[in-house]
């Protein structure tokens, strides 16, 4: 009897071409992807079926929202290393605090805040990390002494003086948050006559 | 395959070396894998790390003082109260003499989008018959104390969903208003 003999196959299949692209592609998105750092007030947005992204550059976001102390508290965020650093300049002006060069390249780097302008050169000196336990107050907003007003006065001001742009505002405001503690932030913007701004908010499901 | 290309270069002057062949082949699965899991995450993770955003524009805070204030037929206006405990009241028209309601009602699907869709419609058949097609529904959103940020997005949202193009957030409440809240 003649042996039949099968012909053997290889099973290893050549996956250089597929290690290619698949690191390719691994590359793009590790480039392309924005490092999250966490928030020194984390909120729990509301979501919205809303479809437009937030702008990248050239926004001022306000965060309200309960911190660990369960008090209501007031960030402020600026988007845009040069802006941040023009804003700084001015604020140290007009409340007659000095930051060095060191701190305002510190600053530019660094996200949200929440301290009366006295405290911030704490801030800025503090590492990152500790940026976020810090448990910081807030910004003051009452009517006797509204910084958050001159912050965003003089923010406009720079983003003004920089690009020639309008700053866009956004409001990211923590769901459970009561509605006069919103107001209160709508009316010292719309006491600048900023009567357009955005609310930021997570994705809704499709079937809402 | 990736191989490595490990012949002496013309090298054997005298006797014969040979050189001991080796499989330069590398198994590439493992790390096809990792790749692919790492593109997955990077992937999933950009974007939706990006957060929306919804566009609120609010009227003039201090309008002119010469300005004539203008009158809207109220039968186009539908007032809707944001409670506290995630619950509206709202009316049709004037409260003295509402068309509908008031009435409590939920949010959601079920709840405010359907008598949002409901009185929509019937506005604009109001208007059709006077002969002004394009005088649509007017909403009237009132905020009040005890509502939450989330009750304003949800009901600036229902705004967008069911296609509500003319809604004002006014939170001024008249004694009877107050009165109606209250007593929930």
């Amino acid at each position: 009897m003649a042996k039949i003999k099968m012909k053997k196959k290889s099973t290893s299949t050549d996956m250089t071409a597929m290690c290619d692209v698949a690191f390719l592609l691994l590359t793009f998105f590790i480039l392309t992807a924005t490092a999250k750092v966490p928030e020194a007030l984390p909120v729990d947005m509301p979501s919205s079926v809303a479809q437009s992204k937030l702008p990248d550059t050239d926004l001022a976001i306000i965060t309200i929202g309960k911190g660990a102390d369960g008090k209501s508290k007031v960030f402020f965020d600026l988007k845009g290393r040069e802006i941040r650093k023009k804003t700084l300049e001015g604020m140290g002006a007009k409340y007659g605090v000095t930051f060095s060069e060191d701190d305002k390249t510190k600053f530019a780097l660094m996200d949200d805040f929440g301290v009366p302008l006295t405290n911030l050169k704490q801030i800025i000196d503090m590492k990152a990390a500790d940026r976020t336990k810090a448990n910081q107050p807030g910004i003051p907003i009452d009517s006797l002494d509204n910084q958050l007003k001159d912050w965003l006065l003089v923010s406009r001001r720079a983003s003004i003086d920089l690009d020639d742009k309008e700053l866009k505002i956004a409001i990211k405001g923590d769901a459970k948050e009561q509605y006069p503690q919103i107001k209160k932030i709508m009316d010292i913007l719309q006491d600048q006559k900023i009567n357009s701004f955005n609310l930021v908010t997570g994705t809704r499901g499709k079937d809402f | 395959m990736a191989e490595l290309n490990t012949g002496d270069g013309g090298g054997g002057k005298g006797g014969k070396v040979r050189s001991k062949k080796q499989n330069s082949k590398v198994d590439l699965t493992a790390m096809v894998d990792l790749a692919f899991l790492l593109i997955t995450f990077f992937m999933l993770t950009t974007s939706l790390s990006k957060p929306q955003a919804m566009d609120l524009s609010l009227p003039d805070k201090d309008p002119k003082t010469d300005e004539v204030p203008t009158k809207v037929d109220e039968n186009r206006t539908m007032t809707v109260m944001l409670g506290a405990d995630n619950k509206i009241t709202y009316y049709m028209g004037l409260l003295a003499t509402p068309k509908v309601g008031p009435k409590d009602i939920a949010y959601g699907k079920d709840g405010i989008r359907k008598e949002l869709l409901t009185q929509k419609k019937a506005v604009l058949a109001y208007s059709t018959a006077l002969g002004k097609p394009k005088n649509g529904i007017i909403v009237i959103i009132k905020p009040t104390k005890k509502s939450n940020y989330r009750n304003l997005v949800d009901i600036l949202d229902e705004m967008a969903i069911s296609g509500v193009e003319t809604y004002a957030i006014v939170p001024e409440f008249s004694p009877e208003e107050t009165k109606l809240i209250d007593k929930k």
